[in-house]
């Protein structure tokens, strides 16, 4: 270990490259986002001003920064269309984390409680989903949730109803589709406690008398906290941001954040407001982002 | 040694129903002889037929080919190289950005990161086109290499290391002759993976593209916005395919990287 620390030019290379590129790739854009939405929306290429021209010295600075305004944050205040989406995003984000949370468990817990082989082959199983695109998955969703497609034929013949009922276009039809799309996210943090979870435990608590629901409740469910809490954070986070679900399975009366931004920019072409209101969606993640990052740093010391 | 319960079972069954009907119905989908994707025209491969004739269609599924491929590489070196800084290195300076960095595109919201990463190219006044593409797709792609590499490099002894550089040889001798080759598993899998995600990409792509770069889920996506359509189920069917072959090879090759590398007890 002490002599890795002899290799001074190679560490600089192997930590640097990496920085290097998140720094360009990943913090800097964050603050031209942060600087475009203070700008003001322009009809001129790019769409917004004051550009910050540096070849004037410090004028050009003092220019800049004079106009630099609120107004898009301002903007965001005055029209109700912006808070409502984001109260929608966050409604439909806890929701389906709680609807997913409620769905993950049993299948992690079930898979955690089988042998070494099939853990492995029904892991396989739970993550391939999620390699297969997005995209993919959601316009399968299409196929079946048409009004003539195979899930109402299954229901119309099983006589559960008796008019096909319309599921696209509606807010159920978002759920069924980020259930769907993120239950791989809930169910691999889970198991991965779950597995660990040593079941001479169990066996002491049910020696001793103690009854099943409540073996779970007092031993099985806070052994495996860490992985709820992971889940639940790995899942709640990019769904407030969601925009291909909303997009293709939900109706067009009031959109999730993440198509108002999309909306704000390719649509309306209007960079500040997009840029604001990225602002403001990173400002509500950024505590559950904070818990996720500590979770996540941990996790590989713990091993 | 362990029995199942019903309950579990049911939970199981359920589960991997729920995670494949959909796939399944959109496979037989792409087979159906008729337009209307509600009536079952007998079995067919006329959509895939149609398919090789649409010139954009195969010019952008090129293109996302050439896309994944680059980005794949990008990333994987980057994000080997960052999984190394953070598993071997220490503390180092600016370590607490350094992985706050890597983790933070993980669950970032895409439209956040994609919007952001259009910006910063205006701002250079780049052209928009492959390259910016292949930029944003690295960058989302390194932090799950990371992730994969880190937790292989987390999992073997170092030991083993030390042992090397104690019988004389040089660090990077060592990381060639002992590290790689324990870790090359994993990297194959990272790569195989990051590979994937990039096919995949819609929003970063929409956000970063420009002229002459369109990429096969842009493509698809302006299709299937205005409803299903045949031709798409098939698209779609040959995406699922080729996805699913790589994802699973790659888990094999992470399955023979795990019995032939970890040291048994006697390292």
């Amino acid at each position: 270990m002490r002599r890795w620390r002899e290799l001074f030019s190679w560490r600089g290379l192997v930590v640097r490259l990496p920085y290097a590129w998140l720094l360009a790739f990943f913090l800097v854009p964050f603050l031209i986002v942060l600087k475009i939405s203070l700008a003001q929306t322009a009809i001129a290429q790019p769409p917004y001003t004051p550009v910050l021209d540096l070849a004037a010295g410090w004028r050009g600075l003092a220019a800049f920064f004079s106009g630099l305004s609120l107004d898009n944050y301002l903007l965001l205040g005055s029209d109700p269309l912006y808070f409502l989406s984001y109260v929608k995003s966050v409604e439909i984000a806890a929701f389906a984390t709680l609807m997913l949370l409620l769905i993950g468990y049993p299948i992690a817990y079930a898979i955690a409680r089988t042998s070494r082989r099939w853990q492995a082959v029904l892991v396989l199983l739970t993550v391939l989903p999620f390699w297969t695109s997005l995209l993919i998955r959601i316009y399968a969703w299409m196929n079946i949730l048409q009004r003539d497609g195979p899930l109402n034929d299954v229901l119309v013949a099983l006589a559960i109803v008796r008019e096909p009922p319309v599921w696209l276009a509606t807010d159920t039809a978002i759920y069924i589709g980020i259930v769907y799309s993120y239950l791989p996210f809930m169910v691999l943090p889970l198991h991965a406690t779950l597995e660990k979870l040593d079941e001479t435990l169990l066996e002491a608590a049910a020696d001793l008398g103690c009854p099943r629901w409540k073996i779970f409740w007092l031993v099985t469910l806070p052994l495996s906290s860490s992985g709820v809490v992971a889940g639940v954070l790995l899942c709640f986070i990019p769904i407030v941001g969601e925009f291909v679900i909303p997009d293709l399975l939900g109706g067009s009366r009031l959109p999730m954040i993440g198509q108002t931004i999309w909306m704000e920019f390719f649509g309306n072409k209007d960079w500040p407001a997009a840029s604001a209101v990225a602002v403001v969606l990173v400002c509500l993640l950024v505590t559950p982002i904070v818990l996720y990052q500590n979770q996540a740093m941990r996790a590989p010391e713990r091993e | 040694m362990r029995k199942v319960s019903t309950f579990n079972l049911l939970a199981i069954v359920l589960g991997v129903a729920f995670l494949y009907l959909p796939i399944a119905v959109l496979v037989i989908y792409s087979f159906n002889a008729s337009r209307l994707v509600s009536v079952w025209g007998g079995w067919s491969t006329r959509w895939y037929a149609e398919l090789i004739n649409d010139a954009p269609l195969v010019e952008s599924a090129l293109v996302s080919l050439r896309l994944a491929f680059v980005a794949a590489s990008a990333a994987t070196i980057l994000g080997t190289l960052a999984a190394l800084a953070l598993v071997r290195f220490g503390r180092f300076r600016g370590r607490l950005l350094f992985a706050a960095m890597i983790y933070a595109p993980l669950v970032m919201p895409e439209v956040i990161t994609g919007l952001s990463l259009l910006l910063l190219f205006v701002a250079v006044a780049v052209d928009r086109g492959f390259w910016t593409v292949a930029a944003a797709h690295t960058t989302m792609a390194m932090c799950f290499v990371t992730v994969i590499v880190q937790s292989r490099l987390v999992d073997f002894d170092v030991s083993l290391e030390e042992a090397a550089m104690d019988l004389g040889a040089s660090p990077l001798r060592t990381f060639l002759s002992v590290t790689l080759p324990l870790i090359l598993p994993a990297i194959a899998a990272a790569w195989m993976l990051a590979f994937a995600l990039s096919l995949d990409d819609l929003v970063l792509a929409s956000f970063t593209t420009g002229p002459g770069a369109t990429t096969l889920p842009i493509r698809i996506y302006s299709e299937v916005r205005l409803g299903v359509k045949p031709e798409m189920n098939a698209v779609c069917t040959i995406m699922v395919g080729v996805v699913g072959v790589a994802v699973v090879a790659a888990s094999l090759f992470g399955k023979l990287g795990a019995t032939r590398g970890t040291p048994g007890p006697l390292g």
